[in-house]
């Protein structure tokens, strides 16, 4: 049995099928182009908006790749993992180790960044195949118990081994400035955004393909009944590990490009917390969709955020503010969770594609 | 074929919308009509990173409220130059993570004038390339890292702790005049804090005096082990570069192995009515305890500076607990008017900065300031202190020192008396 029960993805409506079926698109163009038109969206977006803003939408980008994977891994295979957050830990150090490589031996082109951030998803694969095929022998609790140690362990090891990560203090991360052909005052963060969009438009690709795939289908049948995959003649430890793998991998771009985002890795960003909180985004963004991965992204960002600005509004006595300061986006968090479980199961991407549905309908009933 | 025609005018217009709004962004290059961000006629805003929550919290709160408090004082009295300053604080945990995302906050979202005495080594060591890329000044920082004396990588840092370095040579000092003979050892944070604090020790009693160097992590509150080792190893004299919250565990484990060595602090963990509070009933174990400081004794009420912030305390921070650390934090809201109203009328960033450079200030310290153009570390050395009958008071002179193998020297100069409304002046 699986460990979570997502509600399946939504079927195409019967009408659009209809339309496409006259001239099929092929499935690696069509997500070309979105990703095409939404990198292009990005660039607009990205000379509207102030520097911080950019920086928060890169952010966004950097924890959608991690979101993406966690979704895949535990929307469509049904496996549930609590270390997604030591797996973004793997790709940041990685690439901090890589980079850090680099600079020490004169090379501070901006082109070797592909390599590390390469190296790093090398890296996470590596640990993830490791993970995953513990992972694939283990159901359930037992399974939310050993990733819950690989989240503990691995932040852990950042200070047993301080002479290689430094401990609590972290690696720098020595970034080359944006090329000099976009003008001296360009800003840094604006071309942030860029080099992250187009990392994780990438990796989005990849995953939107790999759902549309055969492994996709293997991934579903494997997730709502192994008994039934087997006899269809699915191996099901093989897709399960393979899953595992995809979704470190992208867990572990996600932190390469948070460490690219902050000049520098630390064991504190990659804490338990941070497992949790991802888990959480893609449950209220939408179990085992891609669309839903975008919302808990953004969520995970915005919230912290607005939570500040909300304590911000009151003038609260010190002692208060300074109670809630750290806290209340935990309890926020915390209940937007229980409200979206309530109001709506498929979270925030379900609530959406309902409400998509609903319109055109209504629609046409209104229509003579 | 409309269908066809309307799709593509659709993304036609699309793509010409999009090209437009590209076009429309504009780089801003700091132009010389430009305004100085966060500097208006009647604001001066500031921002800083503070550890209000997690592991180093306990005492450190409690700085940037005080800063505050001061700064509220100078805006009643009529501001600097005409202008009131604003001071943001942001959390950040202590966590070096959350450090670049409220810096980021506030420089880029905020548009904060300078950051002012942002706390913690290895928090503010992250954000140092980002602070200097953007050229915001960078003041005071609230940590004796030696990283904030580089005037040629970071000439927008400065640093306002004595530097760990200098305070570990005058600790090690110490030892060698009052304490020889005796089996020292050496506890400190596993980063520049604790790393920079025992070349100090080590350049005055040299590397085999230390007979066992034990490091901690703030994520981890057990420290037996660190302990146990210095027990272990007949340890007499133990030399912590601790926050408050590890030195009370220390002294406290230590109590519970029945361990009693003689404690000597550096003055980042040495506040003891910070750590009283730690310690609750198990206070009496800070008997005897020896620390640096360079400020006035938060107790010794007849010195006019503590007379001071007692009264700012009162009328501005809600008569909050007093004690070193609020100190600290008013020492900085006055060194910080001071620059202010050197940098002039006419404030921008280069004149703050330069303002700094100039050096030559005098305040609350007893220990010399050493702002010049070559150096941007902070203070230049302390005194030491000693908790006795559950107060802890100065002894013996100030001393300072530097950073490198130079001599620890006694330092005479006597201390200023604050301006009589308590606000500096040009």
């Amino acid at each position: 049995m699986s460990a979570t029960r997502a509600p399946a993805p939504p079927t195409r409506s019967a009408a659009a099928n209809r339309l496409r079926a006259g001239r099929p698109v092929p499935t690696l163009l069509r997500h070309l182009a979105v990703a095409a038109g939404a990198g292009l969206l990005v660039l607009a977006i990205s000379y509207q908006l102030d520097s911080f803003r950019n920086f928060q939408l890169a952010t966004v980008a950097a924890y959608l790749c991690a979101t993406a994977g966690l979704t895949i891994l535990t929307g469509l295979c049904g496996q549930l993992s609590l270390g997604h957050g030591a797996l973004m830990a793997t790709g940041a150090y990685t690439l901090a180790l890589c980079q850090n490589a680099f600079a020490d031996r004169g090379v501070t082109a901006g082109g070797v960044l592909v390599l590390s951030l390469g190296a790093a998803v090398l890296a996470t694969v590596a640990v993830g195949a490791l993970v995953g095929v513990a992972a694939a022998r283990l159901r359930g609790p037992y399974l939310a118990g050993l990733t819950l140690a690989v989240a503990v362990v691995v932040p852990a090891l950042t200070v047993t081994f301080d002479g290689v990560f430094n401990g609590e203090q972290g690696l720098a991360v020595p970034m080359a400035p944006a090329p000099a052909s976009l003008g001296v005052y360009f800003p840094y963060e604006r071309w942030q955004l860029w080099v992250v969009t187009v990392a994780t438009l990438l990796c989005l690709v990849v995953l939107a393909n790999l759902v549309r795939s055969r492994y996709g289908r293997a991934f579903r049948a494997v997730r709502d009944d192994e008994v039934a995959a087997r006899l269809a003649g699915i191996h099901v430890a093989r897709t399960q590990v393979i899953a595992f793998v995809v979704s470190a991998a992208s867990a572990g771009l996600g932190g390469a490009l948070l460490a690219v985002l902050a000049q520098s890795v630390s064991p504190g960003a990659f804490g338990l917390t941070l497992s949790l909180f991802l888990l959480m985004a893609v449950v209220i963004g939408g179990l085992g969709r891609l669309a839903g991965a975008v919302w808990g992204a953004v969520l995970l960002v915005a919230l912290p955020d607005l939570t500040h600005t909300v304590t911000d509004l009151f003038t609260l006595s010190p002692a208060a503010a300074q109670r809630l300061e750290g806290n209340l986006p935990l309890a926020i968090f915390g209940c937007t969770l229980i409200v979206v479980m309530i109001a709506a199961p498929g979270g925030v991407q379900g609530l959406v594609s309902r409400l998509a549905g609903a319109l055109p309908a209504r629609w046409r009933r209104h229509r003579p | 074929m409309r269908p066809m025609a309307r799709r593509g005018l659709a993304i036609a217009t699309t793509l010409t919308l999009l090209a437009s709004s590209v076009a429309c962004g504009s780089d801003d290059g700091p132009g010389s009509g430009q305004p100085v961000p966060g500097v208006t006629d009647t604001e001066i805003v500031v921002g800083t990173h503070m550890p209000l929550t997690g592991p180093a919290s306990a005492g450190y709160s409690k700085i940037a409220p005080a800063t505050k408090a001061y700064f509220d004082y100078v805006n009643a009295n009529g501001g600097v130059h005409g202008r009131k300053i604003t001071y943001k604080i942001m959390d950040d945990g202590y966590n070096p993570a959350n450090t670049q995302q409220v810096v980021r906050q506030l420089v880029l979202q905020d548009k904060v004038f300078a950051i002012l005495n942002g706390l913690g080594t290895p928090t503010h060591t992250g954000v140092l390339d980002f602070l200097h890329s953007n050229r915001v000044p960078d003041l005071f920082v609230a940590s004796g890292s030696r990283s904030w004396d580089q005037p040629e990588r970071y000439p927008n840092t400065f640093g306002f702790n004595p530097d760990y370095t200098v305070e570990g040579k005058i600790l090690a000092h110490h030892v060698q005049t009052d304490l020889p003979g005796r089996k020292v050892c050496f506890l400190g944070q596993d980063d520049d804090f604790g790393r920079d604090s025992l070349v100090g020790v080590e350049k005055v009693l040299g590397a085999d005096a230390v007979v066992d160097r034990q490091t901690y992590v703030t994520s981890n509150t057990n420290v037996a082990p660190q302990i146990g080792a210095f027990k272990a190893a007949g340890c007499e004299v133990v030399i912590l570069a601790t926050v408050p919250g590890f030195t009370a565990l220390a002294v406290g484990t230590a109590a519970r192995l029945g361990f009693k060595p003689q404690w000597l602090v550096s003055n980042v963990g040495a506040d003891h009515p910070t750590l009283s509070r730690q310690l609750g009933d198990a206070a009496g174990l800070l008997e005897g305890m020896i620390g640096v400081n360079y400020l006035p004794m938060q107790n010794d009420t007849a010195d006019p500076w503590i007379q001071l912030f007692t009264k700012v305390n009162k009328e501005h921070n809600g008569d909050a607990p007093f004690d070193g650390n609020t100190v600290y934090g008013m020492a900085v809201g006055y060194l910080f008017v001071q620059v202010l109203l050197a940098a002039g009328q006419d404030l921008t960033r280069e004149s703050l900065v330069e303002a700094v450079r100039k050096g030559g200030y005098q305040g609350p310290s007893v220990a010399p300031l050493r702002f010049s153009a070559t150096d941007h570390s902070g203070y230049g050395g302390g005194r030491l202190s000693r908790v006795s009958g559950g107060v802890q008071g100065y002894f013996g002179p100030t001393y300072e020192t530097d950073e490198e193998d130079g001599p620890v020297n006694e330092y005479s100069a006597p201390p200023v008396a604050p301006p009589a409304n308590g606000v500096p002046s040009a």
